[in-house]
């Protein structure tokens, strides 16, 4: 399969409430700790249904390359 | 996805309203929604109530998909200011009603109102609360308050910004973020140490 060439990015603002999770088709995110969300890039297809659902608003959807 | 039990717990948070309302005292079942979150966070080390387990959020996260205008909410709902000054007014809020069911258990006469909102005091005269304790239905009057305010406050922010915006200033999710980023610390702590 073809590689994305965009991905999801988490802020430090992220509260860890865990909405994202749900909508990812990928299974692409995880709560670290229990203190923020992480993407797993290698599987992130930067589809943008976290950044839409995000409650905090600090998921923003980047070039590959860019802000990795 | 294959839907799992956990996922219907937002029928326990309608519940918990159905039932107050037609008795008053089981506001008290309110309290484990205090206490299951902070203990998951301080043995576990991990925000697993918020993501998998918490009823109000699913709620919010249902009515939204018909009733959110799913607008970016403002920065400083997310703000470390603004999330920590709400749990420490929220935080104060509830010593309020706690010194006032601690009143009702000294000899004070038992206020049969429920306050949303922290203003607004409603009259809750037709609950019968005489077979139990006046201090115990004092409490419950108030906590059902604290919990008729955020869900009164977390509807708000559902329909003006996204589904699930209380979450983001929800004084238990702050509270058990911060468990978890002490955890967090003091393993990173350890580990440093070791290494």
């Amino acid at each position: 399969m073809a590689v994305s060439l965009k991905l999801a990015q988490v802020g430090r603002e992220c509260v860890a409430c865990g909405s994202c999770l749900r909508v990812c088709p990928r299974g692409a995110i995880h709560i670290r700790s229990g203190v923020t969300a992480q993407i797993d890039s290698g599987a992130c297809v930067g589809c943008g249904r976290c950044a839409k659902i995000c409650p905090a608003d600090v998921i923003t959807i980047v070039q590959r390359g860019a802000g990795e | 996805m294959k839907r799992k039990w956990y996922d219907y717990l937002w029928i326990a948070e309608l519940s918990y309203w159905v039932l107050g309302l037609c008795n008053i005292l089981f506001a008290w079942l309110g309290v484990l929604f205090f206490f299951i979150p902070l203990l998951m966070a301080a043995i576990g080390g991990n925000k697993i109530y918020c993501n998998r387990y918490c009823g109000r959020g699913q709620l919010l996260g249902l009515l939204g998909r018909k009733l959110s205008r799913n607008a970016p909410p403002p920065r400083f709902l997310r703000s470390y200011w603004f999330r920590g000054g709400f749990l420490a007014f929220f935080m104060v809020m509830f010593g309020l009603m706690l010194h006032s069911t601690y009143r009702v258990f000294s000899g004070a006469p038992l206020r049969q109102t429920v306050t949303l909102l922290w203003m607004f005091r409603l009259p809750w005269q037709w609950a019968d609360v005489e077979m139990v304790a006046p201090w115990v239905a004092q409490f419950a009057f108030g906590f059902f308050g604290v919990m008729m305010t955020s869900t009164v406050l977390g509807l708000l922010t559902m329909v003006l910004f996204r589904p699930r915006s209380w979450c983001v200033y929800c004084p238990m999710g702050t509270m058990t973020q911060g468990i978890c980023k002490l955890r967090q610390g003091k393993e990173d702590v350890t580990c440093g140490g070791k290494g």
